[in-house]
């Protein structure tokens, strides 16, 4: 038996980070141990396929330091080796032959990409979730490749707007008709969409792929499945993700069915004693929108639940429910795309475009439950406040005409 | 307590305006603009959360 109790994280990125802050920030001077299947320190991801793949950052630090994690915050950190294991009754947590008894427990283990059946071990075809993803994919960029994502979500679009950005040619395949639908909604993944036809990068909708094609073990092409091929160098896939919690099937914390994320009430409880969950691995009701069932991929989210989870883990009896907005960004071809709220709505209403700034807001009954704008920088937070506070979604509209 | 920007590292991503809104704001530019640089001491908490949700570090406080 390793340890002695106290509070174990599991997942050593931004949630797992933020949940061993919050506790020592709180007083909690017990032992922490970080446990992460990378080899890295916790580092931030958005850069990623953001400045790092333009080439303007030139590295990816991490949050803090190896010594300011391990003296400072008194954390014992195990990294580069995943817990494959949680076992309520005896209070543990398995890494390979090592155990770890907790009092408390997070599991921040995040998401993993899905993978495209056929593809994986050909070079040349990446996901882009860890830095060394990225650094993979720069590499490429870096030598000119022709470039096809797979997807026309969130990063596959970043990834397409970066090569853009040193002037490669770029496709992106996307099997819906109509993309980010799920997180934006159709109105207006429909404008963003069209931010890559205008800036250059070849959109294919509602085409499937049915084959990356190879020579040599790397990849040469994708095979779309109209027939055409559409010649490559790099392929970066960004299908989604699925929470990373295979190390908890059988273990009898709640799985959500349909991926597999940890299912938790709005104070992140797991329902087994001292488990609580944060991050891209979660599944959280949110009172502010009628007890939606939310599993997010949004870097606050991760941050405020991260956070939030240690708290309540170390002290249950001061949970309290999160009530939060959501709330993510993006960057595509130097626009800054900004979300706040639910998509899930009666109606999106687009209220204002000026140039090329861009507006729409979402209504559920006659609230605003939802905001999207496109380099609109000072307003969004404004909506943001209004979703909080159940405000009138005719308020919104006359205020986002005014401004 | 004084808040300090790093204008190099803010990228107007509005965190710290919605955690504290009477203190920080995102002007037209996409930077944030401090409201008051020198709060009184009763808004610390406030505003230490505010500093804590930027995602790009590019808030601290100064006494
Ligand atoms: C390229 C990229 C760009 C992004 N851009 C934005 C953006 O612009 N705006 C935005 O809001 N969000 C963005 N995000 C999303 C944001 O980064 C995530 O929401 C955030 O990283 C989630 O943090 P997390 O700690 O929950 O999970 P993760 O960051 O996924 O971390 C989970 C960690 O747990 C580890 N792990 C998995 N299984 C185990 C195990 N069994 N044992 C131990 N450790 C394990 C993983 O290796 C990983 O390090 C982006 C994400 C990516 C990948
Ligand atoms: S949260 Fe950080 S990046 Fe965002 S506006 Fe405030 S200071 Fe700038």
């Amino acid at each position: 038996m390793t340890g002695t109790g106290g509070l174990v994280v599991v997942g050593a990125s931004l949630a797992g980070l933020r949940a061993v802050e919050a506790a020592r920030r709180t007083g909690y001077a017990g032992p922490i141990t970080l446990i992460g299947a990378e080899e890295h320190l916790p580092y931030d991801r958005p850069p990623l396929s953001k400045a790092f793949l333009c080439g303007d950052a030139a590295e990816v630090t991490p949050f803090r330091s190896e010594q300011e994690l391990r003296d400072d915050l008194g954390v014992d950190l195990v990294l580069g080796a995943p817990a494959d294991g949680l076992y309520p009754a005896q209070q543990l947590v398995s890494v390979g032959d090592r155990q770890f008894e907790y009092d408390a427990a997070v599991i921040a283990t995040g998401a993993s990409p899905r993978r495209l059946p056929g593809a994986d071990g050909v070079a040349g075809v990446h996901h882009l979730r860890t830095v060394d993803d990225a650094t993979a994919i720069r590499d490429a960029l870096d030598a000119g490749a022709r470039t096809v994502v797979i997807g026309a979500g969130f990063i596959g679009s970043e990834v397409a707007s970066a090569a853009r950005k040193r002037g490669l040619s770029v496709h992106v395949v996307e099997s819906l008709g109509l993309p980010l639908v799920r997180s934006i909604g159709a109105e207006v993944g429909s404008v963003c969409a069209d931010l890559h036809v205008a800036n250059g990068t070849d959109l294919r909708l509602g085409v499937g792929v049915s084959a990356v094609e190879s020579s040599g073990g790397r990849v040469t092409g994708v095979r779309l499945d109209d027939g055409s091929v559409l010649p490559a160098d790099l392929v970066v896939v960004g299908i989604g993700v699925q929470p990373a919690t295979g190390w908890l099937e059988g273990s009898g914390v709640p799985l959500h069915e349909r991926d597999r994320g940890v299912v938790c009430d709005a104070t992140l409880w797991t329902g087994l004693p001292g488990v609580y969950a944060a991050g891209d691995v979660a599944h959280v009701a949110n009172p502010l929108f009628d007890d939606e069932l939310m599993r997010l991929e949004h870097w606050t989210n991760a941050a405020e639940q991260g956070a939030a989870a240690s708290k309540h883990a170390l002290d249950p009896a001061s949970a309290t429910p999160l009530a939060p907005v959501p709330y993510f960004w993006s960057d595509w071809y130097g626009r800054r795309i900004q979300f706040v709220g639910t998509p899930r709505a009666d109606e999106v209403q687009v209220v204002a475009t000026a140039g090329d700034a861009f507006t729409a807001l979402y209504r559920r009954d006659d609230r605003i439950v939802g905001a999207l704008t496109i380099d609109r920088p000072r307003e969004i937070m404004k909506f943001r406040r209004r979703i909080a506070e159940r405000g009138a979604f005719a308020d919104a509209v006359e205020f986002a005409t005014a401004s | 307590m004084r808040i300090v920007v790093d204008r190099d590292k803010c990228e107007g991503l509005g965190m710290c305006e919605a955690m504290a809104h009477e203190f920080f704001e995102v002007g037209e530019d996409g930077f944030v603009e401090l409201l008051d640089e020198r709060p009184a001491e009763s808004h610390r908490q406030d505003i230490a959360a505010a500093v804590d949700a930027c995602p790009v570090l590019a808030l601290s406080l100064a006494d």
